[in-house]
């Protein structure tokens, strides 16, 4: 647990600038070396609605939004309204006595109404002056606000900058003069940290994993993956295309990963539907490549801007027929980085389709970094490829054979334009030399070894895993089974457990094909009480574990409203489940966001 | 314009001209399971005698398909290949294409695949002026399911799924492709080789979009398009007097379907391919082939972004 933790609450309407104050907060925090964790809640409109960000900041990592808010900063009545009853004791909630009347607020909330347009020059510099004020109740110097505003505004040339600086110290000195600072002073790091999203840090592992193409069509909440690379792209060597929908792009990605580019395409639930077939295409011609499934509340369209990991089954069961695929599931914003290389590596080596299944709670929230984690040039291993350096090698004798049985199943690819090794690949069954097998006869003991050697070397990528990340006592009364984003907040929830007396232990699965069987059985086999926790209704994580490994999980955690778990309702849930009032528990979110 | 003319200089930055390798050396390792008498024979061997004739060696050209009979081709020519999914070569292609833009691409198929299941590829390619030559075997019939309707199956054709005659007008892909942005656009006719060999070789060494729509007979299942029908029918443009760079007689032209099917090339026009537009493309040499690696400079440069 952090010492401090402090967390602020934004809302407002679409357009009214809530990401601006929060972006502002994010990087000032990360710059005096605090943590930061933050996550948006928004709906599918581009002015209007309500949306809240949460910027949760401590001197150790933050790994979720949390349950409580430290600090409200309604801007607009909706939001005032909405959040106002959750604010408790100790708390404080800034606004513009202008725009904004408080409703009745619980004892010990201190409201902090700011005459903004009294105290600025105009309705621009509002949230200058609002950040401000917050930077002083929590104890926090304006110097560092001060070095962003004058980096921020850099180009709108001097006059900007000062009237931005007069209205932070404005905001500043109001906010000292008239409100009763937090009991704490917000401590800074030893160094500056860097701060990044879950689609920048998917990225930024394409870069570290030297993606070369990388194409896609705009599908939120996957688009931030697009918008980082097509900004970069020119300079660090990668072709970035936008396609004309999500059948051209794993098409495309596979021309270019045949060619011998890695290549790397990221969409959501709707578009990973149509990529299905290609992902299949892929794993037939044995051509490596990594796309990320981002998840957002299904079916269908949905819900564009919650989220949820109701992406499971769709992307085992995806594509027609028994096909070659690893699919591993990030277990934090970090890991988004760190797990790109890795997965590239294996389908590399493995000549397969590999599939990342992020979601909207990783893909659009803040996570710092420490800036050497940031590890752009990790190893790389490409697996056999022959042409790679554009040199000209002497075909084998006999010929070159494309899918030749070797002994580990994985015959070394030879990319086009290598002299010597011209070969057909194939969507249809084809025999080692790539002829399809249908062009003579379709003959059963070929299809059977040719079946064998394409699946039998999968067998070979388990050894090569980490374990899955086990925590806490072993003889705990209660097992916590997560998989992907929910690692944070499990950890939270097992701590928050912890001091109620109540002992937990948490296992959480990063990869989901090849599933690490054996390992989970074996921590499993010693649990009093399994308890699958997932973002979705049916407890499809729950289901295929029973599928895979025979394990029947006592009860499930689930949330299905396209809000994330806060600690909270996983404590409640356990507490309800240890009592037996249930073996499902599905929480209410308090909030509607 | 007695005469049809095209480019064949090579762009600079490509592979010069070698001595040619004889067209029995463009075998592939499979020979072709096309009916007897089928029009796609015709197209196989013109572009085999193309690739021969444009001094270009197996390895220095990829050939793309998607699913049909005609998309069977790349498994009949001795150049790389990728035997795709039904109507998404032309992704494909554009894929491989932008990863080693010095290999020559060449993409086949049928009009089902290109002009009904993978409409939309078709659309964006001529729009992006990727660099590809693509051979569309267009028989206006389903072949490899049997005789069902296709999108350039006339109206009023019989098929086992319009018995009582098709109520739908054709695509005319000729038009189509004038409008949407391609830069070498022919028709030709698997009948009469020697033209197509032209036609296609010019479309090898167009740099650009160059799309060339084939009539090749169906001749199990089509017995309205048949080689009786084009061989009264089709003329060649450059008997006719036509000008391939100008857009409105090529419109006007592509639209005649009657006593004369005009064959031969349309329109051609000289733009940058998507390739040459991509800056990371400029220099470097083909992308597949770059080393990995990120500078410390470029490192720093995403970092102090975050910071």
């Amino acid at each position: 647990m952090a010492d401090i933790d402090f967390a602020v609450g934004i809302g407002g309407a679409a357009g009214q600038g809530v990401a601006t104050p929060g972006n502002i907060l994010s990087k000032l925090f990360a710059r005096r070396g605090l943590h930061v964790n933050a996550y948006n809640a928004y709906q599918s409109i581009i002015r209007g609605g309500h949306t809240f960000l949460t910027v949760r900041a401590g001197k150790d990592p933050i790994r979720c939004m949390g349950d409580r808010l430290d600090m409200l900063i309604p801007l607009n009545q909706d939001s005032m309204d909405r959040h106002l009853p959750r604010m408790r004791r100790g708390s404080s909630v800034l606004y513009d006595k202008g725009r904004v009347t408080p409703g009745d607020a619980a004892p010990g909330v201190q409201l902090c109404p700011l005459p903004l347009a009294e105290m600025v020059k105009s309705v621009l510099h509002y949230n200058t002056a609002a950040v401000a004020a917050v930077l002083r109740l929590a104890g926090v110097e304006l110097k560092t606000f001060e070095a962003m505003l004058a980096e921020q505004f850099a180009r709108k040339g001097e006059a900007v900058i000062a009237d931005n600086v007069a209205a932070a110290r404005a905001g500043y000195e109001y906010a000292g003069a008239n409100f009763q600072p937090f009991p704490f002073e917000l401590p800074s790091g030893e160094k500056r940290l860097a701060i990044a999203t879950g689609n920048e840090s998917l990225a930024m592992g394409g870069v570290a994993a030297g993606v070369r193409f990388y194409c896609a069509y705009p599908m939120s909440p996957s688009t931030g993956v697009l918008m980082w690379m097509a900004r970069h792209a020119r300079r660090l060597g990668i072709v970035v295309r936008q396609v004309e929908d999500e059948l051209g792009v794993i098409n495309m990605a596979i021309g270019a990963a045949h060619a011998g580019c890695r290549t790397m395409c990221a969409t959501s639930g709707g578009g990973f539907a149509l990529m299905t077939e290609g992902l299949g295409a892929a794993a037939m011609m044995e051509i490596p490549l990594v796309c990320i499934d981002v998840q957002r509340a299904g079916p269908a369209t949905g819900v564009p801007t919650k989220t949820e990991q109701g992406d499971l089954w769709q992307v085992l069961g995806a594509g027609q027929g028994d096909y070659p695929r690893l699919i591993a599931a990030p277990t934090t914003i970090p890991d988004c980085f760190h797990l790109i290389p890795q997965i590239f590596n294996l389908a590399d080596r493995f000549q397969c389709p590999a599939i990342v299944l992020a979601d909207l709670l990783l893909s659009e929230g803040f996570a710092t970094f420490e800036p050497e984690e940031l590890d752009f040039n990790p190893s790389i291993d490409r697996g056999l490829v022959i042409g790679l350096d554009g040199g000209e090698p002497e075909p084998p004798e006999g010929g070159y054979k494309r899918y030749r049985a070797t002994s580990d199943g994985i015959p070394p690819r030879a990319l086009p334009g290598t002299p010597g090794h011209a070969h057909v690949v194939a969507t249809d069954e084809h025999d080692q030399d790539g002829v399809l097998i249908s062009d003579e006869f379709t003959d059963p003991h070929k299809r059977q070894a040719i079946m064998e050697r394409r699946q039998g070397k999968m067998e070979a990528v388990l050894p090569l895993l980490d374990p899955p990340r086990f925590t806490g006592p072993v003889d705990a009364e209660v097992t916590l089974v997560g998989w992907g984003s929910t690692q944070g907040v499990i950890d939270e929830a097992v701590e928050d457990l912890a001091r109620q007396g109540i002992a937990a232990n948490h296992l959480q699965i990063r990869w989901i094909v090849p599933l690490q069987a054996e390992a989970i059985i074996e921590r499993l086999q010693l649990s009093r009480r399994i308890v699958i926790v997932e973002n979705n209704y049916s407890g499809q994580f729950a289901r295929y574990l029973r599928s895979e490994t025979g394990i029947c999980a006592h009860s499930s955690i689930r949330k299905y409203d396209g809000e994330p778990f806060l600690p909270h309702h996983i404590v409640d849930g356990v507490k309800e489940l240890i009592a037996g009032k249930t073996r499902k528990y599905v929480p209410v979110h308090e909030i509607r966001v | 314009m007695g005469e049809l003319r095209v480019d064949t200089s090579f762009p600079l930055d490509r592979k010069p001209r070698r001595p040619s390798l004889p067209v029995k050396e463009f075998k592939g390792k499979a020979d072709p399971d096309w009916c007897p008498g089928c029009g796609d024979f015709g197209v196989l061997n013109a572009l085999k005698i193309a690739l021969s004739e444009l001094g270009l060696q197996p390895h220095d050209v990829l050939t793309i398909s998607g699913i049909g009979c005609s998309s069977n081709l790349p498994g009949y020519i001795n150049t790389y290949g990728m035997h795709t999914l039904h109507g998404r070569a032309l992704a494909v292609a554009t894929g491989a294409q932008l990863a080693n833009h010095k290999l020559k691409v060449v993409v086949t198929g049928g009009d089902g695949d290109g002009f009904g299941i993978g409409g939309n590829h078709f659309l964006h390619v001529m729009r992006r002026n990727v660099d590809l030559a693509y051979l569309v075997m267009d028989n206006q019939i389903y072949g490899l399911t049997t005789g069902q309707l296709s999108p350039t199956s006339r109206r009023g054709m019989k098929t086992k799924t319009t018995p009582e005659g098709s109520v739908e007008d054709p695509v005319n892909p000729i038009p189509m492709a004038i409008a949407c942005g391609a830069t070498y656009v022919a028709r030709g006719y698997s009948g009469n080789q020697k033209h197509l060999v032209g036609l296609i070789k010019g479309a090898i060494e167009h740099r650009g979009f160059a799309f060339v729509d084939v009539f090749s007979p169906c001749v199990t299942y089509n017995k309205d398009n048949t080689h009786d029908f084009f061989k009264e029918r089709t003329k060649k443009l450059e008997d006719l007097g036509h000008d391939p760079t100008d857009f409105h007689a090529a419109l006007d032209r592509a639209r005649e379907w009657d006593e004369t099917i005009p064959i031969g090339l349309f329109y051609k026009r000289d733009a940058p391919a998507l390739d040459e537009c991509e800056p990371v493309l400029a220099s470097g040499g083909p992308l597949a082939l770059r080393p990995p690696g990120v500078s410390a400079g470029d490192a720093r440069w995403i970092l102090d972004e975050l910071m």
